[in-house]
């Protein structure tokens, strides 16, 4: 099967004062229908431009977006903007982080949604959109459909407008849907409610969700596939078993082992990566990721130089952005795992 | 860490937030080419001495005898000439350029004292009802309505003869300097309500950032919390606020001689000259043109220049 | 370790409360119960952690140990002495000694100071010159946290939030503090930096014998830094104890909940999950009986009448309040 987002060396510049910002510089992946991707990074690795871009909500006189973005087969890339706000909301829609800054305060979130509906459903009666839209709030779980309706977005709690967005992405019938830190402003139990929604939503419909996240543990729960992001670019991407379980690059390395665990050892210190993640007017050359790490001189100088591409390592469809030989780079994370517990 | 990103890091290291906007300032046209224009205008104010001391005129000489029998000025565009660079009055035959020049010095004595005034009033009632709250907020937030909900126009009109004639009598020729005290006086009483709100909202802003009440979990006193923690940020909008004020006060100034509660006849003013040129507006036109474009360059470059102000010292604000 | 033996805890905390009175709404309101009722003790150079889910008190029982806030009821004892309803004057002598880290590290420095004087400002606020000078003590603090010394005539706005957070923990440290509250330390930072960040703290708790009071949410976090901890809920405590009874035989059915929400990377699925429904309800109008039980999958008649006292079985350390805790491992039953 085609999939049904493909984003092709997408590349996203900001002109700046202080220089070009390179946030996104040469991105591909793709996502299927009734599968998840989970989108790892740290601030400023480019995640959250990325989706933007998907949905075209860049502003085209601050923002240069180069590359191909395939939504069920159609090109977005250099279509007029009311071609891609038709697409917008219909085929693809977005989860943002922030509920409260995405609702109008002074309009009920019933009549919010509706309007969102009608948008794309020209002909749509009065009555007709009420009861979908009360369905829908029924179905992302909000008790009392009906007299929600009629409540303003400031009346619900922050899960509740969580689902509130959710039924909002999802109005439409979207068959791509972008969730950018959808749970990153919610408390742990409600996180995980929000989750498994989203799960439950994707296995009625089939929707392609990408999911933009800083949690490991978020990905782990409920992505399929992975691609970690690091200064504007994919550094690891495959399944979650494959990258999680048997991470290939020493990004990736190093933030699985500097996230603190329920498990294991709680006296051991933990082993953070060093130093700072880059600026992007200022991206180091080579790898940029090769400062940081602990790698970088057995590959005789070729990451401060020479970036790497995406090549297959490990099983079939892993592959990692890393100047290592493979066996070599098998070899070393065994013996540092067994040593120190890698990172660094 | 790159050559490059050392070289940046030198150039940007140890520059202060008061620095920056400096640089960007500097950056800015705008406020260069407003900016020399209101040095100008300063040098000239502060040096109106010296120039009358060069041109050789007083503000109060009159020539007669370079007036026509009907009392307009001979030559060509109200008398322009090497003695009288922007020709002389219809009427009395003054030397408009020297009167401007005096009539600019006042304005500016007027307009500035009045806004360090304002500044002044605003910024301590703005902190204090800010930082401290509770019943000194609801009464200087009182006060402040209360001044906002008088009309200028009509309490200054009434007010200043009647505060004239308390010192002065009827007949009493009451000294240029009173004027000048009481024209003042009104802008300082209407003029704190705006820094004073500005001050209290930004105030009340800080007041709930982590490094004031980490200032306070160490147990500073009042003292430091505004000295120290609270003023030093928020003199960027203060500044912002006074650059924006002296234009205001100069036509505010200039308004009130023009409806005659301003200042007399014996201190050269823009409002004045104005209020007085109208009559020649057909006959005479080069009477207003030379205050009327010397007002109207001066608010505009001190509105241009509060503009670029903001724009250096603020640089998220997006116009 | 947590014997009751040991001598005087270094802060004490007895009926803890602090209502904010309800501002605005169309009805007329009882004041929001932030915290309400916390018991608990920390002893000198003792980490405990303070978790729960948001609304659930943490950040204003910070707030209330370094007096930012004025407690309602209840007293707290720092160091022997009664700091409930101190004023400024009472409280200098013991400034010093209890100190806080804030959570934003863009918020919590004087964007117009540098980073000397930022550190420095405990030391001025509160009249003390260190040996050697404050600018000497300074440069030593940047060094004890890993900043280059160098950087002392610096503005806040050169600094990664990375850099800032420490920036932000020497001055924390500059008056020699015997107790640290630390308001969610971490949660701004990347998860790289992070790693860094409480690497950081747990060094120098035990180099310097600190008492931390450790606020977050992230139970992942509180576990790599805390010896014991305490779970929030609506304003109380619900169970309090050591890590490893808290994290390896939690008790209170919220803490078994809380614990088995986090995402871990290495567990498969949702399966074990004790999944909670509903939100946390408003500290306004909290619950009648025991606060969870509109979420516990629990609850019982009991429960919506009488409210569960914090208690702890004799000899044991770790306390919970609820009326059908989880039964003790090899206890019988």
């Amino acid at each position: 099967m085609d999939p049904y987002l493909r984003v092709e060396d997408l590349r996203v510049s900001f002109n700046t004062t202080d220089g070009v910002v390179r946030a996104v510089d040469g991105l591909s992946f793709s996502v299927e229908r009734g599968r998840t991707l989970g989108v790892v990074g740290e601030s400023g690795s480019g995640k959250s431009v990325t989706s933007l871009a998907i949905l075209g909500l860049h502003d085209p006189r601050r923002a240069t977006v180069t590359g191909g973005i395939t939504v069920g087969g159609r090109q977005l890339i250099g279509r007029p903007e009311s071609e891609v706000r038709r697409l917008r909301g219909r085929d693809a829609a977005m989860i943002f982080q922030d509920p409260l800054s995405a609702l109008h305060p002074y309009y009920p979130v019933g009549r919010q949604i509706a309007e969102a509906y009608r948008v794309h459903h020209r002909g749509a009666g009065r009555a007709e959109t009420r009861r979908r839209v009360i369905e829908l709030l029924d179905r992302v779980g909000i008790p009392q459909p009906g007299r929600r309706y009629d409540q303003y977005p400031h009346e619900f709690s922050g899960g509740m407008r969580q689902r509130v967005m959710i039924a909002m992405a999802l109005v439409n019938d979207p068959d791509l849907l972008i969730a950018d830190e959808p749970t990153t402003a919610l408390d742990v139990t409600v996180q995980a409610q929000i989750l498994e929604l989203l799960a439950d939503l994707q296995a009625e419909s089939g929707t392609a969700i990408v999911l933009i996240t800083h949690d490991l543990g978020v990905v782990s729960q409920v992505a399929d596939e992975v691609l970690v992001m690091y200064a504007g670019r994919a550094v690891e991407q495959g399944t979650v078993e494959q990258v999680l379980l048997r991470p290939q690059h020493p990004y990736t390395w190093g933030l699985l082992s500097s996230v603190p665990s329920l498990r294991g050892d709680a006296e051991a210190d933990l082993r953070p990566i060093p130093g700072n993640p880059p600026s992007l007017i200022d991206v180091p050359a080579g790898c940029a990721f090769h400062p940081r790490c602990r790698y970088a001189e057995h590959t005789a100088g070729r990451c401060g130089t020479e970036l790497p591409e995406l090549r297959a390592a490990g099983t079939a469809g892993h592959r990692v952005a890393c100047h290592l030989r493979t066996e070599e780079r098998a070899r070393r994370y065994a013996e540092d795992v067994a040593r120190v517990g890698v990172a660094r | 860490m790159s050559e490059r990103a050392e070289r940046q890091d030198r150039r940007l290291a140890g520059r202060s937030p008061g620095q920056l906007a400096w640089l960007r300032l500097r950056r800015d046209r705008t406020a260069l080419v407003s900016g020399a224009v209101l040095t100008l205008f300063v040098l000239v104010a502060c040096g109106a001495s010296l120039i009358e001391l060069a041109y050789g005129i007083d503000p109060r000489d009159q020539f007669q005898g370079k007036l026509d029998g009907s009392g307009m000025p001979l030559g060509y565009a109200g008398g322009i000439s090497t003695e009288h660079f922007f020709g002389l009055e219809p009427g009395l035959g003054r030397d408009i350029f020297i009167r401007l020049v005096h009539g600019l010095r006042w304005s500016l004595v007027i307009a500035l004292a009045a806004a360090v005034l304002t500044a002044v009033i605003g910024v301590v009632l703005g902190t204090l009802a800010g930082y401290l709250g509770g019943w000194l907020d609801a009464v200087v937030s009182w006060i402040t309505d209360l001044t906002l909900a008088m009309p200028f126009l009509v309490v200054a009109l009434a007010l200043t003869p009647t505060v004239t004639l308390r010192f002065y009598g009827q007949r009493d020729a009451v000294p240029p300097a009173f004027g000048i005290a009481v024209l003042i006086a009104i802008f300082a009483v209407f003029g704190w309500t705006s820094t004073a709100r500005l001050v209290r909202g930004q105030v009340i802003a800080l007041r709930e950032r982590e490094f004031v009440e980490a200032a306070r979990a160490s147990g500073a006193g009042l003292g430091h919390m505004l000295f120290r923690q609270l003023l030093p940020n928020i003199w960027a909008p203060i500044l912002v606020s006074f650059s924006l004020a002296v234009p205001q006060f100069i036509t505010g100034e200039a308004a009130l001689s023009f409806i005659g509660v301003g200042l007399g006849e014996e201190i050269p003013s823009f409002g004045r000259m104005i209020y007085q040129s109208l009559e020649y507006l057909q006959t005479d036109p080069a009477f207003v043109f030379f205050p009327g474009v010397t007002i109207f360059a001066l608010v505009f470059a001190f509105n241009l220049f509060g503009d670029a102000l903001r724009d250096a010292l603020d640089p998220k604000s997006v116009r | 370790m947590t014997d009751a033996a040991t001598p005087e805890p270094l802060l004490r905390v007895r009926g803890l409360t602090k209502h904010f009175p309800a501002r605005g709404g169309r009805r007329r309101s009882g004041p929001v119960r932030a915290v309400d009722g916390l018991d608990f003790e920390v002893r000198a150079g003792e980490t405990l952690g303070l978790v729960g889910e948001s609304g659930c008190g943490k950040t204003t029982t910070g707030r209330l140990l370094v007096r930012l806030l004025e407690p309602t009821g209840g007293s707290i004892e720092f160091a022997g002495r009664d700091i409930t309803h101190a004023g400024r004057r009472k409280l200098r002598p013991l400034r010093p000694d209890l100190q806080i880290i804030f959570q934003d590290p863009y918020a919590s420095l004087n964007p117009r100071h540098t980073v000397g004087r930022i550190i420095a400002m405990p030391l001025q606020v509160n009249g003390i010159t260190p040996a050697g000078g404050r600018k000497a003590r300074v440069r030593e603090l940047m060094e004890l946290v890993g900043l280059n010394p160098e950087h002392y005539d610096r503005y806040p706005h050169e600094f990664s939030g990375g850099q800032r957070q420490r920036i932000g923990i020497a001055r924390a440290l500059a008056p020699g503090p015997r107790l640290v509250v630390a308001d969610e330390p971490v949660s701004a930072l990347d998860v790289s930096i992070q790693a860094q960040v409480v690497n950081l703290l747990r060094d120098l708790q035990r180099e310097l014998g600190l008492a931390f009071v450790f606020i977050a949410h992230d139970l992942a976090v509180v576990r790599h830094f805390c010896q014991r901890v305490a779970v929030m809920y609506l304003g109380r405590i619900v169970e309090i104890g050591a890590r490893d009874d808290i994290y390896e035989r939690p008790r209170h059915p919220y803490t078994r909940a809380l614990l088995s929400a986090v995402p871990e990377v290495t567990r498969s699925g949702p399966a074990d999950r004790i999944r909670l429904t509903g939100d946390v309800p408003s500290a306004l109008d909290p619950p009648s009986g025991c606060r969870f039980r509109t979420r516990c999958p629990k609850a019982r008649d009991r429960c919506s009448v009488e409210e569960p006292a914090l208690t702890r079985r004799d000899g044991a350390d770790q306390a919970i309040a609820c009326h059908y805790p989880e039964p003790e491992p090899g206890a019988v039953g």
